[in-house]
């Protein structure tokens, strides 16, 4: 008996030593950001990167890190990106997941396989040839463009509303017609307000990906002082800038700040929208 | 002869059932087929087509014929970069095991559990570029990790130049990537965790089962599907890492990858062909990988409700087999009398 509980306790010592280390290590090289952004330059230059400041009210880097990060534009850009993509990939995604899911037509299978083949071809690669077709369509330094670009729907909202759509009896949609409903009708009006935990858990995901999205903003929005986005903001920072590491911190943090807040908001909608979202995908 | 017809009406038409029907199918894939042939296919044809031409961006471009390709191979900075990605595949797993593991302890009950999942997790949603500079702070010589591991008694001068060093700095890069994507993976195995019956739990709790086993007999069985596709996942995401190199180092010190390096030709040096050629190469990797574990999947695993294609050809041998020893033992039988 005695055996038994010395081992069980090895066991919840191991157990909660792996997930201390593994949370520590997961937000120290956050922390350490934090502190640093809050030092002053004299601070910044004599103590060791792990000693706290000495005081917490120093927001100095933060003014500054706004300012020369533009971010002031910055924001503005990714508000108006992601109320449009969001929107966008939302219509979108939901209305052929619709049509795929309802209606028995030939190619229903064809273009679902193209959606998953689509899916396989490394993003960062196509842009060699996208570039090129965004350049012919004029849409080089176009928030539009880069919009539009960004609603192109992806695999995995097209799997999380395909299930929805399969939870929902396809009877509540042949009433609807019975009443006089039309299609468009039974998906506006009966339909989407039905689907809105799908429709909230695809924004999340979809939203995250957006704000985050660097690659494509920096090679279509390449006007930075009127283009920029919060993600490319942060290019600011390298080059003649690229060793402060006290604005560095505190525009990282500032670009965080968001993407924290929707996380502790919305934890269980993100957690349960990934596991979705990989099931199928 | 003459029959009253209704004047025609273009509502009702629009209305009527098949009609309806047929333009709904097609207004609403309207919009994404679109975006998926001008975003997908077409650059994806196109880019088929790049790789047979000396080309820049703009201006006069030259058939080469199937130079590009070989270039890819001979040149030294292209296929040879592959190498690197070795050290992502290993990442990737010791990534997997890391996340299975907390996986497992956090799918029952843990004090706090919720917080050290968040914690873990919360990585994932930070900005490509963001972690870049967390990380080129981190690994400053001086700064962070110096700065711990002197804490646990290492010197400043035994220790190297984490991304200059090149017998470490890819190391340290791949090291980011599991930092990122570890509570990402972690979140996955949960919900497969979770979708568990509960009650072979508590069955198993009855039974008196140690945590090891029921790791081993209802744990591991039910996310099996889930881990062989993260660990393919991992294969063909290592063949295409782009992200850490790219933000941290921007592939100097022999950083560079297979996809840092086609980057820079096609956007630095303006070599389209060569890139696309490159591009090309790695999608044909990618596709063979895919298909292998598609094999695979069939063969070892089974598709959805059927069963593995292994146990179905070895279930039917064996009714060969008895049905053959039923025939013989009859025939024999006969004999007898």
């Amino acid at each position: 008996m005695r055996q038994l509980n010395i081992k069980k306790n090895l066991w919840i010592f191991i157990k909660y030593a792996t997930l201390i280390m593994g949370s520590v290590i997961s937000v120290l090289p956050v922390i350490v950001c934090v502190i640093t952004a809050f030092k002053t330059p004299e601070e910044y230059a004599t103590t060791s990167v792990m000693t706290f400041p000495a005081s917490w009210s120093y927001i100095n880097n933060f003014t500054e890190a706004w300012q020369k990060a533009n971010m002031g534009v910055a924001f503005r850009n990714s508000s108006i990106i992601l109320v449009f993509v969001l929107f966008g990939s939302v219509m979108t995604g939901s209305m052929l997941a619709y049509v795929l899911s309802r209606f028995k037509f030939p190619g229903n299978g064809l273009i679902r396989n193209l959606f998953l083949f689509a899916s396989l071809l490394p993003g960062i690669a196509m842009q060699v040839s996208v570039y090129q077709i965004m350049y012919s369509l004029g849409w080089i330094n176009s928030l539009t463009g880069y919009i539009i670009l960004m609603c192109g729907t992806d695999v995995m909202s097209i799997y999380i509303f395909i299930q929805y759509f399969e939870n929902i009896p396809t009877s509540l949609d042949e009433s609807a017609i019975m009443d006089g409903c039309t299609y468009f009708g039974v998906f506006f009006r009966v339909l989407l307000p039905l689907l809105k935990p799908a429709v909230i858990t695809v924004m999340i995901l979809k939203g995250v990906g957006t704000y985050n999205e660097y690659y494509a903003a920096n090679l279509y929005l390449q006007d930075k002082n009127r283009l920029v986005t919060v993600a490319t903001s942060l290019f600011k920072f390298t080059g003649p800038l690229g060793n402060q590491y006290n604005y560095i911190c505190a525009g990282v943090i500032i670009t965080m700040i968001p993407a924290l807040l929707i996380f502790i908001i919305c934890q269980k909608q993100i957690y349960s929208g990934l596991t979705q979202g990989a099931v199928k995908g | 002869m003459n029959t009253k017809r209704a004047p025609f009406n273009f509502f009702k038409w629009i209305q009527s059932g098949k009609v309806n029907r047929r333009l709904c199918v097609v207004t609403f894939m309207l919009a994404p087929l679109l975006l998926l042939l001008i975003f997908t296919y077409i650059p994806f044809l196109k880019m088929f087509q790049f790789s047979f031409y000396d080309m820049k961006y703009i201006g006069a471009r030259k058939f080469v014929g199937l130079k590009n390709y070989s270039e890819v191979f001979s040149r030294k900075d292209c296929f040879q970069a592959l190498k690197l990605s070795g050290y992502y595949i290993v990442a990737s797993f010791v990534q997997l095991a890391m996340a299975l593991w907390f996986a497992s302890v956090l799918s029952f009950k843990v004090k706090g559990g919720g917080l050290y999942k968040g914690f873990m997790f919360f990585p994932y949603l930070v900005c490509g570029i963001a972690v870049g500079f967390i990380f080129k702070f981190f690994y400053t010589r001086g700064f962070v990790l110096d700065t711990v591991l002197q804490w646990v008694g290492f010197s400043q001068e035994s220790l190297p130049y984490w991304l200059k060093d090149k017998s470490i700095n890819n190391i340290s890069i791949a090291a980011t990537s599991v930092w990122r994507y570890m509570g990402q993976n972690m979140v996955l195995f949960i919900g497969a965790i979770m979708s568990v019956d509960s009650t072979l739990y508590e069955a198993a709790a009855i039974d008196g089962a140690s945590g090891f086993n029921k790791f081993r007999y209802i744990v591991f069985p039910s996310i099996k599907t889930i881990i062989v596709l993260n660990m393919i996942l991992a294969i063909t995401g290592s063949l295409s890492v782009f992200e850490p190199p790219y933000v941290i180092t921007g592939g100097e010190f022999g950083t560079g990858t297979y996809f840092v390096i086609m980057n820079k030709l096609a956007h630095e040096s303006q070599k389209v062909g060569l890139a696309s050629a490159m591009a090309i190469v790695l999608f044909g990797l990618i596709l063979l990988a895919t298909m292998i574990q598609k094999f695979g999947e069939w063969y070892f695993l089974g598709v959805g409700e059927q069963e593995a294609a292994r146990t179905i050809r070895r279930n039917k041998k064996l009714k060969k087999q008895y049905e053959q020893q039923q025939r013989a033992n009859r025939t024999e039988g006969g004999d007898g009398i």
